[in-house]
Parts: C-alpha cells; sequence; structure tokens
C-alpha cells in the first residue's frame, strides 16, 4: 500500500501536525519508504496467531480504590504556558 | 574559570591519582571506602573534565553545583561510616529521565523549559543507593534515533576516530573533520562514557538505543528484561518495548547500576514484582555448563567480514571458557525490524498525543484549539518525530489497523516464540552481533531514506519485541581502528547469565583501550 498526498495531509490533520505544501511530497516518499518495507510482513501467514497483548506473562497489578496522592494544582500547572487560578488556558472552544 | 578549576588542585596536590575519571565504578566505590579520596574531588574531577569537552556536546545540561552538594552528602555518610551500593559515583542521566526541579528535554523542543516537580523511579533508585548527577545526556529526539542526529541540541561527536581520520579539536574549540557518531538513541550517555566523562550512565533502550551506542563507543550496556526496571517518570516512546538499563566501561560497573536502578514500583503496574538478584556477584560464574546458542539468521547479507570474524572469536572464546556452543534457528528474525516499524510508532504516536500546547512545553498560539495544536506541533516536533507519529497514525487509523498493527502483533507473538523453543532446547543464552557495522559518519545515513538508519538496529531489536534482555559487550577493535560489540540474549529474568557470560567474554576480549581525550 502507498498514500498519496491527500492521504499524507488527512494523517498529518489527524496528528494534529500541520505540514506545509512544500513538506507534503517530502513526507509522502518517506512515508511510503517505510511502508513499503513493512509490506513484507505480509508473506508470513499469521492464520491463527494471537496478537501480542503482553510481552511478559503478568497479571494486572491493582490496588485498593483509594486517594494516593494529590492536592497540588499549582505543581501540576507550573510548566503551562498559559493558566488562571490553576487551571489551562486555551482558546475558547464553545462559542 | 579555568584559573579556579577545582580540578587543577587535584592535579597539584595529588598527581598519582589524577586520573579519577579514569576509573572504573567498582574501583572508585573501592577507593571512596577507603578514603583515598573523597567523593567531592571524584565529582570536580569529572566536572573538569565535561568543561573541557563541551565539543563533543555530550550534554545537554551539566549540573556542577547540584553534583557538588550530592557529592558533599555522600562524603558526610562516609564518613559517618554510612553510605549506599553507589555512594559518591558521579553518573551521567540522559535527558528523558525526569529530574526533579532539572530541565528535562527528551532531546526535543516541544518540552521548551520543562522542570519536573517529580523524580524518575530509576533516577530516585540511584540517588537513594548516594549516586551524585553530573548533567543530563544528549539523546535522539524522544530516543528516535540511532545515531544521536535528531536531537534538537545538535549531534554528538563520538570520541572515537577512524586511523588516520582529519578529526581533530579546532582553534575556535569546535571539532573539525568529518566526525563519526556514537550511535543512539543514547548517544550522550555512550560517548560520555567512552570520554570518561561519568563513570556510567542510565540509558534507554527501545529498538537497540542501549545496546547500539554501547558498542559503536567500546561501552558495555544492557536493556533488562521488561519489566525489570519501572518505566515510571521516563518519558515514553513506545511503552510496550521502552526499559532502561545502565552504559558502564565494564560489565562489572553495568551489573553494579542495574541493581540498583532495577526493582519493584507501585507506580508501573508493567513492573515486576521481583526482587533484584545481586548482579555482580553473578560475573564470577563462569559459562561452564552453559549452552549458547548461534542464530543462523542472523547471518544477514550484506555483514562485514570483520563482524562475522568476531561473531566466530566470540563463540570460540566461550567455547574455551567452558561453554557448549549450538546453532540455533530463530526463523522470524527479518521480520521484527518490518513489525517493529509499525508497533513503535503506533505506540509513540499515542503517548507522544500529550504534547499539546497545552499542559507544559511549548506553545504556538492558533486561530481555535486545532490550530494551536497543529502549530504546536509543528514547531516543537522535529522532523524523525514527525515521521513516526504520522506513520503510528496511519497504522491505527480506521480500515488499516488490522492490516498493518494486528498483523505487526501477531508477527510480535511468532518472534517470541522462536526465542521460547530455542530456549525449551536448554539453550541459556544467545550469541549475535550488536550492530550491523561499525560506528558511521555524521549525515551518511538516512538522509534519503529513513530504512538505511533503521537497518541498524536489525540485531537488537528482536529482544525488545521479545521482552527478553540483552547486553553488548566489546569484543575487538576493526581494521580502522574502531570498536565492535557482541551481544547476548538471555531468558527473560536471567540478566545474571548474560553477565556472567559477558564477562567471560570480556575476560578473553580484554578491555578496550578507550580514546585519549583528544578533544580536551
Amino acid at each position: 500500500m502507498s498514500v498519496d498526498e491527500k492521504t499524507v495531509r488527512r494523517i498529518a490533520h489527524l496528528a494534529r501536525i500541520a505540514v506545509t505544501d512544500a513538506e507534503v511530497p517530502h513526507l509522502q516518499g518517506e512515508l511510503n519508504a517505510i511502508l513499503s518495507f513493512v509490506e513484507q510482513l505480509n508473506e508470513v501467514d499469521v492464520e491463527g496467531v494471537e496478537p501480542m497483548t503482553s510481552v511478559t506473562p503478568m497479571i494486572m497489578k491493582k490496588r485498593e480504590d483509594g486517594v494516593t496522592d494529590g492536592g497540588y494544582a499549582e505543581k501540576i500547572v507550573q510548566n503551562a504556558p498559559a493558566t488562571e487560578d490553576n487551571f489551562f488556558l486555551v482558546p475558547k472552544v464553545i462559542e | 574559570m579555568a584559573g579556579t578549576s577545582p580540578a587543577m588542585t587535584l592535579k597539584q596536590r595529588s598527581s598519582p591519582v589524577t586520573e579519577l575519571t579514569h576509573l572504573t565504578i567498582a574501583e572508585a566505590r573501592d577507593g571512596l571506602k577507603a578514603k583515598s579520596f573523597s567523593a567531592s574531588e571524584l565529582a570536580m574531577a569529572h566536572i573538569a573534565a565535561i568543561e573541557k569537552a563541551r565539543a563533543l556536546n555530550a550534554y545537554v545540561l551539566e549540573t556542577p553545583e547540584k553534583a557538588l552538594a550530592m557529592a558533599k552528602a555522600s562524603d558526610d555518610r562516609i564518613a559517618k561510616g554510612e553510605g549506599g551500593a553507589l555512594e559518591g559515583i558521579p553518573l551521567g542521566i540522559k535527558d528523558l529521565f525526569c529530574t526533579d526541579g532539572t530541565t528535562t528535554t527528551a532531546g526535543s523542543k516541544i518540552l521548551g523549559n520543562f522542570h519536573p516537580p517529580y523524580e524518575s523511579t530509576v533516577t530516585r533508585n540511584l540517588w537513594n543507593d548516594g549516586a551524585v548527577m553530573l548533567g543530563k545526556l544528549n539523546l535522539d529526539e524522544f530516543a528516535m534515533g540511532s545515531s544521536n542526529e535528531t536531537s534538537a541540541f545538535g549531534p554528538v561527536v563520538s570520541p572515537w576516530r577512524r586511523e588516520g581520520s582529519n578529526v581533530g579539536a579546532g582553534t575556535s574549540g569546535a571539532i573539525e573533520g568529518n566526525h563519526l557518531v556514537p550511535g543512539g538513541s543514547s548517544g550522550g550517555s555512550a560517548a560520555a562514557v567512552a570520554a570518561h566523562l561519568c563513570l556510567g550512565a542510565t540509558a534507554t533502550d527501545t529498538g537497540g538505543s542501549i545496546r547500539q551506542p554501547a558498542a559503536f563507543t567500546g561501552t558495555v550496556g544492557i536493556k533488562p528484561t521488561y519489566g525489570r526496571v519501572s518505566r515510571w517518570g521516563t518519558v515514553a516512546f513506545a511503552s510496550s518495548l521502552d526499559q532502561a538499563g545502565p552504559i558502564a566501561r565494564t560489565v562489572r560497573d553495568a551489573a553494579i547500576m542495574l541493581r540498583s536502578m532495577a526493582g519493584p514500583d507501585a507506580k508501573d503496574t508493567t513492573c515486576a514484582d521481583l526482587p533484584v538478584p545481586d548482579f555482580e556477584a553473578a560475573i564470577s560464574r563462569g559459562v561452564k555448563g552453559l549452552k549458547i546458542g548461534i542464530p543462523k539468521e542472523y547471518r544477514v547479507d550484506g555483514m562485514s567480514p570483520e563482524i562475522e570474524q568476531l561473531w566466530h572469536q566470540g563463540a570460540e572464546w566461550l567455547r574455551a571458557a567452558g561453554a557448549e556452543v549450538v546453532e540455533v534457528s530463530l526463523p522470524h528474525t527479518k521480520y521484527a525490524l518490518p513489525a517493529y516499524y509499525i508497533v513503535a510508532p503506533a505506540e509513540a504516536s499515542s503517548n507522544l498525543a500529550r504534547y499539546d500546547g497545552v499542559r507544559y512545553g511549548l506553545r504556538e498560539n492558533g486561530k481555535d484549539i486545532v490550530d494551536l495544536y497543529e502549530k504546536t506541533r509543528a514547531a516543537g516536533f522535529g522532523r524523525e518525530v514527525k515521521r513516526r507519529i504520522m506513520i503510528g497514525t496511519y497504522v491505527l487509523s480506521a480500515g488499516y489497523y488490522d492490516a498493518y498493527y494486528v498483523r505487526a502483533q501477531k508477527l510480535r507473538t511468532l518472534i517470541k516464540r522462536d526465542f521460547e523453543e530455542v530456549y525449551a532446547q536448554g539453550v541459556h543464552a544467545i550469541l549475535t552481533p550488536a550492530t550491523p557495522s561499525a560506528a558511521f559518519g555524521i549525515g551518511e545515513k538516512g538522509s534519503g531514506d529513513p530504512v538505511e538508519m533503521y537497518l541498524n538496529d536489525i540485531f537488537t531489536v528482536t529482544v525488545n519485541m521479545a521482552g527478553l534482555p540483552g547486553i553488548a559487550v566489546p569484543a575487538g577493535l576493526d581494521s580502522q581502528g574502531l570498536p565492535l560489540g557482541l551481544q547476548l540474549i538471555g531468558r527473560a529474568f536471567d540478566e545474571e547469565t548474560l553477565f556472567a557470560t559477558a564477562q567471560a567474554i570480556e575476560d578473553a576480549a580484554g578491555r578496550i583501550k578507550l580514546p585519549q581525550a583528544w578533544w580536551a
């Protein structure tokens, strides 16, 4: 499979990465090089093979449902580019 | 600064021990215990060496004040007869580990001036054992790369040079000539260890990022079993593949460091609740009675004859030390790298969704929230990271998920099964080359076709796909005088056998003579 320019733009939008017109052909070439490299996986008969979900056999750790951490909103927002009263600020989302 | 350089004082006072930076961790530990020198002196010697090696660009952030404060605290503890397993040992930290209050960049512009308000479990474990932080080490952006060339802070210069090369310290303080890469993504870690800018360094490995740079720089690097080391507080690339481990100058030093880094952690649900063995004790076990597998599928087309020769030599060394060497088959080996380039980007596209210009890091304002996201991510991520996020987004998108992602995860099951079948035949560890070639030059690979660079990880990536431990150990020099490494792959949670076997190789090969400080 290979991607065309329109698909490159669609993927970029899904990935929330702005691309310029000049970047699209380069990205298309690079993505197609990778897609053509992974094509060889189609040689393998994977009928009846379970897809891997955990690389080492392990049981999901569980603990009592309780508050074990938190209570420091000012620390959470300290690295944010824009905040007010310990809230993250973003452009208006709802009209 | 030069006039007040603490290392000068040290040099004048005690010339026989000027080479404090050339000690192994084990030697430094013994010297500190015997009070032959102090942790402060050890830290100062390294701070001075780092200052003189700025042209290598191994450190993205030097933290000399923190180092001296931590060393002083170590000296106080040592004076009281206290101290942990790494008391006073100065280390470099790959800038993928979050360090409380100290800038953490992941080698990217998108994290901006990020100061984590928390400490990663790995670094916390090291500090609890008394280690001293010298600074944060350069890496490929988000650990995506095999040459350290994708770092937003520029490439790292390898301390190694080809024989007769034109590389040297220029008059302006910059490096002149076509220098070599240290490998990646843990390029800063490997270069710093090889150039004696720390006694050991933390690193991470998603497809070979500890073992390939270790092989390129004549150092020892181990990627432990998935789940041996907590991933908490380490910037995530591909969560089902990422593991942290050490890069050091000897097998023993790597064993000492890993013991401190590893262990159960309630904050990482994939971190195994298993006790950490005394890895250092394991290195003297020897290899008598061990069965070592040589996988025929690793004999790839175009492999350098020198690597092939080294591989034979490695098998001979282990046989001479008492191991049984047998040929084994891992039939799905060739599919590990293509499957990796579906699984790893898929996980990366999800993990890196958090860099949105809202909660931390860089922000580029836009006309609405989506425009803000898109502009921020376009400005903050480098080319390789964008490429991988986009591949990951594509293979997870509606209509392609089964054809790519699910198929790759099925291949992963088959790759792991190959190893299980070999181990079920009584094989204790598998010997392979660590890399298909020695270190290459800056700009030599991957500029046109990204896959050319990806092929560097052909021997290491299988190990991540199967969640197994793998160690790279220096085994010799090529005809150009560059180091070459061998890799040992072990059974899950049996790093001890890897340390024992790697020690046998180190004993037979002799320790690699690291480069003199031509850059200083």
